[in-house]
């Protein structure tokens, strides 16, 4: 088929591209241009990089595989404040990683509420450390999105297939193989790659949970190489494995990713007329009450140390949480300029692949696109001025391959229902995004601003490297709050961060769609 | 005068040959069999489907090579004829310019074309909030203050009821009165090609005919109109 | 646009009247913070140097290697003395100029650029309300039963880490790869930093904490609780020690040098134990602030010299990375 004409051109997506790639590159540029031919990897490099693939790995497909139950039970039950536990189950995947690791301590450590349990009971406790607490910890973050993608795939099984099945009385079993198992195919592909790419980037959660330095994500190698060993080299070399790692696996991943879904199961249930029976019913609601108190107990946690915690905080943790929501608010700012002109650019082609434009910014190490900058930044002026925008760029670009995921299904649409319209009225350009793009896709400009807004007001990133002292980001003061012996004081910032994040997802995708429905 | 030379259109398999002329303020009708290219020759018309061959003329000027915005032309489509979030206001005043910066006197036009079409009281409403009908009205408003001298109507009725459908295309017959321009519009009932065409251009086969008098051609229809229209 | 324009006017206005001179002194960036030891210190040194003090905080030394010769630094504090090789080799740095005999270290220190200013040792804490058997040596630490749980730090990416490693390394030599696979089922976990193992303990998640025979100080003097103690071992703890070096090319070199001085003044010497909960550098035991006196310190250190240190550093990682990749 002829390239449709359309009412937008891709001359700004191009721009925003570059501006990405540039970034990127150009980081890299400047640290291997200060470089000094190095040792290369070592052993503990190459164990590093062994490590990353298999707990990406393990992450991936645990995460997927509980997700399957969790949304079937999710997808099959109605219930009174399905909506809500629906909304609360996704707040893992924007949590602050280091609060997270706090709400899972207290939950899953040695001394958490499990243990504790085990122990009355007379039951050998649980250990969090090790290779199996960085899994735990990243499917505590990963699945809820792997839920809300199944989530996803349930409600776009037709309800009248429903009706055929129920007519034909087929059993629950049948109704898997034949309605279920097909989407499934469809959706866990893309669902797994997805995750592997997000776990293969992490780091933070590696740092206390990993047990040991056989627990060393590339991430932390990198961190290492720069921060402690200052070996610019081995930390160059570090990152390009982890962008063709990373890069490699989302760009295979590109073609089978699903969409990200915006309502994701937040419509109403598709009346059922299978799995009626007691067994399923009591099946269901165990799963889901596993999943809730999986996903819902370490945050449950969280506010009530972080309760106790409140009166213990220092004003200055307050002018922190004002320093970070300003970062996260320009982190928006600066992805909504780069995600929407790339969006429409990727909407109006017809075929997907320029999306793995915003793969890069995800596969890149966060420390070498600051440091590199650092290394540029310097001849010209004082770098710690520029901490800031520098972290906001950086959070941006972490956020990219969300954003386009979220935003380019919803101006596809827009253009395929009113593009024809557009043309016909001449209205062209900035006029089409004006008055079609960009009120008909609010509810996923919401949802992305959100999801950056939340993602990195969390975010300690490189801001640690050149921070400003008077302008301290809420994570990095939570950070010196717990070097200080201030321990209480911390979990009262951790409740703050908690809620802001959450605040802000909550703001921009209920706004939005409060705004678009208005 | 609409002017088409050797036009002829290909998608995949399929290709349409029309090679007519149409006279300025003529209401024709485009009639002919499911799948035998009416819309697609609305659609070159109004520039969304390129041409393979032949051009397309407006009195002397040629333009098939303008983008669609570009042309004298205003469209309606079977659906999606107005922007949901916008109001019918926005929505007919896209139709006067695409960045909707209206002068006054272009603010009271869209007022008055709104007016006219019967939706008084109802420009700050959201397509929603109306009914088929209304809906209909108020794209047939944006038609009217778009002033173009050709109107191109692809069946944007065909979900209404008879009687629905029929006031509407009163109110189009009299609205490109108004506006002197040439109507296409295309239709399978031959009762809406009584009440409002003067002529009908016949589509089968792989070729759009010329048009000829409406009440001349359905009261003696060749054997293929004739094999459509049945007994 | 205007408004940016009598932002700046406003900023170069009171810029113009300020005539101090102002030393910029890069540190730690826990330094700093409202408990870190930079507010007092600022306050007190700007009661007489006529200067004003203005912290940069951040990574020291990558920060240091990035910028090069364009650092802004005029002073740099909290050096430690695993980063001095790499610090000095930047060829930054100028004679500390004071004099190190003044020092009451439990070494002897004879380096002319690096001065320090506090030190401590490496030691275990532990609650003594919860573990009722502490052990009394290195070798019964390796003996403790499994479920004894103690969190240390990454020698790559933390000073205590790395002096605990260099600590096995002093005590063991040869048989270190033996000692860390003993002690490797007591490992709850390794973090990153100090902080985050702190945190550990203090939740209870583990028994003990490699951590300074100076935190319990903290714990008796901040929050009067006299239950967390160092265990002190009598084949020796590792020293460490912070630092505090003048950039050479400053153009603040007067002020920088009054700093230099200020670290070794008495008045110095005595809020820096209580600010940085940390020993200091230059004032005879005696003299300590009244708790400081009471806690109970090693008879015998261990210290490797920076040269030593560099060359057994590698070797001695590797062999902690090996012996707990296991």
């Amino acid at each position: 088929m002829a390239q449709r004409a359309q009412p937008i051109n891709g001359r700004a997506g191009v721009v925003a591209g570059t501006i990405v790639v540039a970034s990127v590159c150009l980081a890299f540029l400047g640290i291997v241009l200060r470089a000094e031919p190095g040792a290369g990897l070592g052993p503990a490099d190459w164990q590093a990089i062994r490590f990353t693939v298999v707990q990406a790995t393990l992450s991936a497909l645990i995460s997927v595989a509980l997700s399957v139950p969790l949304a079937r039970a999710l997808a099959r039950r109605q219930m009174p404040g399905r909506q809500v536990l629906i909304t609360l189950l996704g707040a893992p995947f924007i949590l602050p990683v280091i609060v997270a690791v706090l709400g899972l301590l207290a939950v899953f450590g040695r001394n958490g509420w499990v243990n504790d349990t085990l122990g009355t009971l007379g039951l050998p406790g649980i250990s969090i450390y090790g290779l199996h607490g960085v899994v735990l910890a990243h499917v505590f973050f990963n699945l809820p999105l792997a839920t809300r993608l199944l989530l996803q795939g349930w409600q776009s099984i037709p309800a009248e297939r429903f009706r055929l099945a129920a007519q034909l009385d087929l059993p629950p079993s049948m109704v898997f193989r034949t309605l279920e198992w097909p989407m499934l195919q469809r959706i866990l592909p893309g669902a797994v790659a997805l995750i592997f790419v997000i776990c293969l980037t992490s780091f933070a959660v590696a740092l206390t949970l990993g047990g040991g330095p056989k627990a060393t994500t590339i991430e932390l190698a990198i961190y290492q190489a720069f921060r402690f060993d200052f070996d610019l080299s081995r930390a160059a070399l570090l990152s390009v494995i982890q962008l063709i790692l990373a890069g490699g696996a989302a760009l295979i991943a590109l073609w089978i990713i699903p969409q990200l879904p915006l309502t994701g199961g937040m419509d109403r249930p598709v009346q059922r007329w299978d799995a009626r029976g007691g067994g399923q019913r009591l099946l269901d609601g165990l799963v889901i009450l596993l999943g809730s108190a999986f996903l819902l107990l370490p945050l449950a946690s969280v506010a009530v140390s972080g309760t106790l915690g409140l009166p213990q905080v220092p004003a200055s943790v307050w002018a922190a949480a004002g320093v970070s929501l300003w970062v996260a608010g320009l982190s928006v700012l600066v992805l909504l300029a780069l995600a929407l002109p790339l969006a429409g650019w990727i909407a109006i082609r017809a075929r997907g692949s320029a999306e793995a434009i915003g793969l890069i910014g995800l596969s890149a190490s966060p420390l070498m696109i600051g440091t590199g900058w650092f290394i540029l930044i310097n001849p010209v002026m004082d770098p710690v001025r520029l901490s800031l925008p520098v972290t906001a760029v950086v959070n941006a670009l972490m956020a990219l391959p969300f954003a386009l995921r979220i935003l380019v299904p919803g101006i596809r649409e827009a253009l395929a229902s009113h593009g024809r319209l557009c043309l016909a009225l001449n209205v062209n350009g900035w006029p089409a995004w004006r008055w079609l793009i960009l009120p008909r896709c609010l509810p996923q400009i919401g949802f992305a601003a959100g999801l950056t807004g939340a993602l990195s007001i969390g975010d300690l990133g490189v801001i640690a490297l050149f921070a400003d002292p008077d302008r301290t980001t809420l994570p990095l003061q939570m950070y010196r709050l717990m070097g200080a012996y201030q321990t209480e004081a911390a979990a009262g910032a951790a409740l703050i961060l908690l809620l802001m994040a959450l605040g802000i997802f909550w703001i921009c995708d209920k706004g939005a769609r409060r705004y678009a429905e208005a | 005068m609409l002017k088409l030379k050797g036009v002829e259109i290909r998608q995949g398999a399929f290709s349409l040959a029309a090679s007519f002329t149409v006279e300025r303020g003529r209401r024709v009708a485009v009639i002919g069999p499911s799948g035998a290219g009416k819309s697609t020759i609305l659609g070159a018309l109004g520039g969304f489907i390129p041409l393979a061959k032949g051009r397309v003329y407006w009195d002397d000027a040629e333009i098939s090579t303008l983008s669609p915005g570009a042309r004298p032309v205003s469209m309606l489509f079977q659906d999606n004829n107005l922007f949901p979030h916008l109001t019918v206001y926005q929505n007919v005043g896209l139709g006067v310019r695409p960045n909707l910066k209206l002068t006054p006197y272009e603010i009271e036009s869209a007022h008055n074309a709104i007016q006219r079409v019967g939706l008084d009281g109802m420009a700050e409403r959201r397509p929603a909030e109306l009914s088929g009908g209304q809906q209909s009205r108020a794209s047939l408003a944006r038609v009217l203050v778009q002033k173009e001298p050709i109107v191109l109507l692809d069946e944007p009725f065909a979900a209404l009821g008879p009687a629905l459908r029929q006031e509407m295309l009163d109110l189009v017959r009299e609205l490109v009165d108004e506006i002197e321009a040439t109507l296409l519009m295309v239709t399978h009932a031959p009762g809406d090609v009584a009440r409002i065409a003067d002529d009908v251009i016949f589509v089968e086969g792989g070729q759009a005919l010329a048009p000829a008098p409406a009440a001349e051609l359905l009261q003696n229809p060749p054997p293929a109109l004739q094999a459509y229209l049945g007994s | 646009m205007r408004r940016t324009l009598i932002a700046a006017g406003i900023l170069l206005a009171s810029q113009a009247g300020a005539d101090t001179p102002v030393l910029t002194v890069y540190a730690g960036d826990y330094f700093t913070s409202e408990w870190g030891p930079g507010p007092i210190i600022e306050a007190e040194f700007e009661k007489f140097c006529d200067c004003d003090l203005q912290w940069s905080t951040g990574d020291l030394l990558p920060r240091l290697l990035l910028e090069g010769e364009r650092t802004k630094a005029d002073v740099v504090i909290g050096l430690t003395s695993d980063v001095t090789a790499k610090a000095r080799a930047t060829e930054l740095f100028a004679p500390h100029g004071q004099d190190n005999s003044a020092l009451t270290l439990p070494i002897e220190w004879t380096d002319d650029t690096f001065l320090p200013f506090n030190y401590g040792h490496t030691a275990f804490i532990y609650n003594e309300t919860t573990m009722d058997a502490p052990p009394a040596s290195f070798d019964a630490l390796l003996d403790l039963p499994d479920d004894v749980k103690i969190v240390i730090q990454d020698p790559r990416t933390s000073i205590s880490g790395l002096a605990l490693v260099l600590w096995v390394q002093a005590l063991y030599g040869d048989k270190s790869a033996e000692v860390w696979e003993k002690l490797s089922d007591n490992i709850l976990t390794v973090t990153k930093d100090w902080s985050a193992s702190y945190g550990l303990f203090t939740d209870g998640e583990a028994d003990m904490v490699l951590s300074y025979t100076t935190s319990p100080a903290y714990h008796m003097i901040a929050e009067e609780d006299f239950t967390k103690k160092a265990a002190i071992f009598p084949e020796g703890h590792y020293f460490m020690v912070e630092t505090v070096a003048k950039i050479a090319d400053t153009e603040q070199s007067e002020l920088a040098d009054k700093f230099m001085a200020y670290v070794m003044s008495r008045e110095f010497q005595t809020i820096i134990p209580t600010a940085n909960w940390s020993l200091p550098s230059a004032l005879p035991q005696s003299d300590w602030p009244e708790a400081w006196a009471q806690l109970p310190l090693p008879e015998k250190v261990l210290f490797y010299s920076e040269t030593e240190a560099a060359d057994l550093q590698a070797q001695a990682i590797e062999t902690w990375r090996n012996a707990l990749s296991q």
